[in-house]
């Protein structure tokens, strides 16, 4: 065996450019294999962080859900109607938050009054939906927080929180005050505490991020919830606990994946696609190898011949050529994965991902595994020529 | 003791009408220290022979004895083994590993039998390439020697593990007649020193000549 490693190790460094180029072949592919698995993942991250992520991954809502955008303010009467029904279906649901808080699995409750309205400035309004959040839980579900961009995002009495698009429709400034009118005609005069921005769709102009009491003013709701969005450790096992909440509560409480059913589909054929991209790299590495080890068999029967004439047997004929293999595998694996890693350095984290760009995640190069399955594969792949090597009748190989 | 013996040796190459019967009943014996020179004319069978008593080609039938072992019967990696200890070979081509030194070429039986190159086979192997007159050649890449100088570096690895037999098939065939009569000196020298037996074919008559006892091979038969 130790003298097999000499024999293959000197037979590489012996046709240097031969071998070279072979390394670097293999390297390629391990760079696509890493940069597939740090894509991948990271756009699963990147997608989930985005969606799931800032989402509630289970809520607890009102079936009678007020639309979130309307043209204009409509009549008192049929909202003071929905209003009613919705206070009346969640008015028990503000008892049950001790115990879903303390449910195994949940990370975050965010008890929420929603409903909307129109932010005058000036001679500027726009249409928002207005969520109430209770202070101190501002970024329980969306990230509140991680997206400010001036500011505070934390929300109290007489203080609004908006997106960076909307401040600047209304051409408005920190601290500054705006006019926020609800649909069911309650007018009151706030002041920016914060600004973010989220970078995707309209989020920065929809919201408007008022305090639990303040939206309770609004909204004309002495008492209950017209949403409970909880956060789960594990986004997951939100069927589950959906399913658990509505038993043990009454209440509807419905999983993310009903309406991210999409998004889950979405996600696993992305994955799929990249397993069949890194199937492909791995492919190219098996017939690169085979093929170049074909050649070098071939180039090298007479050698082959003195060898076995020597007295080699054909299992150290074998060995030689499958541990050719396995060093071009090993410096092709290290090799690629040494650049894979370099090339994503370049590219933010995981922390600092921005739409626009890769979400290329150096922490899921799943390094170790390239480097495993390319040796795997490269020896796989030199076990045809180097049988063929070992079969090799010495006589007509030296050719006497 | 006789060192090798073949009995009524028949080697037939392909079947039917292209059938080529090459020994038809070879008889032979070779003792221990023997040097002979095989000769006959070209296609008459005397690489056909020499692979045979080599292990490396089964005969037809016939009976094959070296060192009292039937090596008729004996399995294909027992073959291997046995060459490996008993016997050597010279080429007329293709005789060395071109990307090993003259050393590991010839430390190689050596290392193949130990499963790595010891350092007494390092010594030995200096040693006889000293006594080819190659101490000056030791590290040189197999690839860099002129035709001599690889020749002589193939008698000193034939020689590597001791053998009792050395097979040399026109060892001298790509030789000038200096060279082949510096390779035809040595290997005389060993035999007389140490006692292996050599058996070289040759379409030459003076390195016939230098030879003891000389075989002749002729209408699929040996005679001397
Ligand atoms: N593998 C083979 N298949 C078919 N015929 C073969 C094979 N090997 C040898 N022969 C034939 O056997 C005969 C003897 O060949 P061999 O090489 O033993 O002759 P030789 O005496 O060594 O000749 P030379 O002096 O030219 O080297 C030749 O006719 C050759 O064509
Ligand atoms: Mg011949």
């Amino acid at each position: 065996m130790l003298y097999a490693i000499k024999i293959a190790a000197r037979y590489l460094s012996a046709s240097k450019a031969q071998t070279a180029l072979l390394v670097v072949g293999v390297a390629a592919g391990v760079f696509v294999f890493i940069f597939m698995s740090a894509l991948i993942g990271g756009l699963a991250e990147f997608i989930l962080a985005r969606t799931a992520g800032d989402m509630a991954h289970v809520t607890i809502e009102a079936e009678a859900r007020l639309p979130a955008r309307l043209a204009v303010p409509p009549g008192r009467v049929l909202w003071a109607d929905q209003a009613t029904r919705e206070t009346a279906t969640l008015r028990a649901a503000e008892n049950f938050l001790p115990l879903i808080e303390t449910l195994p699995g949940v990370k975050a409750v965010s008890p929420q009054i929603i409903g909307s309205g129109v932010l005058r400035r000036g001679g500027q309004a726009a249409q928002v939906s207005i969520v109430g959040l209770e202070p101190g839980r501002e970024s329980a579900i969306l990230d509140l927080a991680r997206y400010r961009v001036a500011g505070s995002v934390r929300l109290g009495a007489g203080v609004v929180v908006l997106g960076k698009g909307l401040v600047e429709d209304l051409g408005l400034a920190l601290n500054q005050s705006v006019v926020l009118q609800s649909s069911h005609g309650v007018t009151m005069r706030l002041t920016l505490g914060g600004i973010y921005e989220i970078g995707a769709g309209g989020a920065d102009r929809r919201m408007a991020y008022v305090s639990l009491a303040t939206a309770r003013s609004l909204m004309a709701l002495p008492q209950g919830l017209s949403r409970i969005e909880i956060k789960l450790f594990d986004l997951y096992a939100a069927d589950a606990s959906a399913a658990r909440l509505r038993g043990l509560t009454g209440l509807p409480a419905v999983s993310w994946t009903r309406e991210g059913a999409r998004l889950l589909e979405a996600l696993r054929a992305q994955k799929q696609t990249g397993y069949f991209l890194k199937s492909f790299a791995m492919i190219t590495i098996v017939i690169g190898v085979a093929s170049s080890l074909m050649l070098s068999t071939y180039r090298r029967r007479p050698e082959i011949g003195i060898m076995r004439a020597m007295g080699a047997s054909r299992r150290f004929v074998v060995g030689v050529f499958v541990l050719q293999g396995g060093l071009i595998g090993a410096m092709g694996g290290l090799l690629g994965a040494a650049t894979g890693y370099g090339a994503l350095l370049l590219f933010p984290t995981r922390e600092n991902f921005r739409s626009g760009t890769l979400p290329m995640d150096i922490t899921q190069g799943a390094y170790g595994l390239a480097i495993t399955l390319t040796v795997l594969c490269a020896i796989a792949a030199a076990i045809l020529p180097a049988r063929a090597a070992a079969r090799l009748d010495p006589v007509t190989a030296i050719g006497q | 003791m006789s060192l090798v013996t073949v009995t009524d040796l028949v080697k037939t190459f392909g079947t039917g009408e292209a059938e080529t019967r090459v020994l038809r009943g070879a008889n032979l014996t070779l003792e221990r220290g023997a040097r002979a020179a095989l000769i006959g004319p070209s296609g008459s069978g005397k690489s056909t022979l020499l692979t045979i008593l080599g292990t490396l080609m089964r005969p037809t039938s016939g009976g094959h004895e070296m060192l009292g072992v039937d090596l008729t019967r004996a399995s294909d990696a027992e073959l291997t083994a046995f060459r490996n200890r008993h016997i050597g070979f010279v080429f007329q081509f293709h005789n060395l590993l071109p990307d090993f030194t003259a050393l590991e070429n010839v430390v190689f039986p050596a290392a193949i039998r130990a499963g790595r190159e010891t350092a007494a086979a390092r010594a030995r192997g200096a040693d006889l390439l000293d006594r080819m007159g190659l101490a000056a050649r030791i590290q040189f890449p197999a690839a860099n020697l002129s035709g001599g100088q690889k020749q002589r570096v193939a008698v000193a690895r034939a020689l590597m593990n001791a053998p009792e037999l050395v097979l040399a098939d026109e060892p001298t065939g790509n030789l000038d007649r200096a060279a082949a009569a510096q390779v035809m000196a040595l290997i005389g020298q060993i035999n007389r020193d140490e006692g292996t037996a050599f058996l070289i074919s040759t379409h030459d008559e003076t390195i016939a000549a230098s030879c003891p006892r000389r075989i002749v091979v002729g209408e699929g038969r040996l005679t001397g």
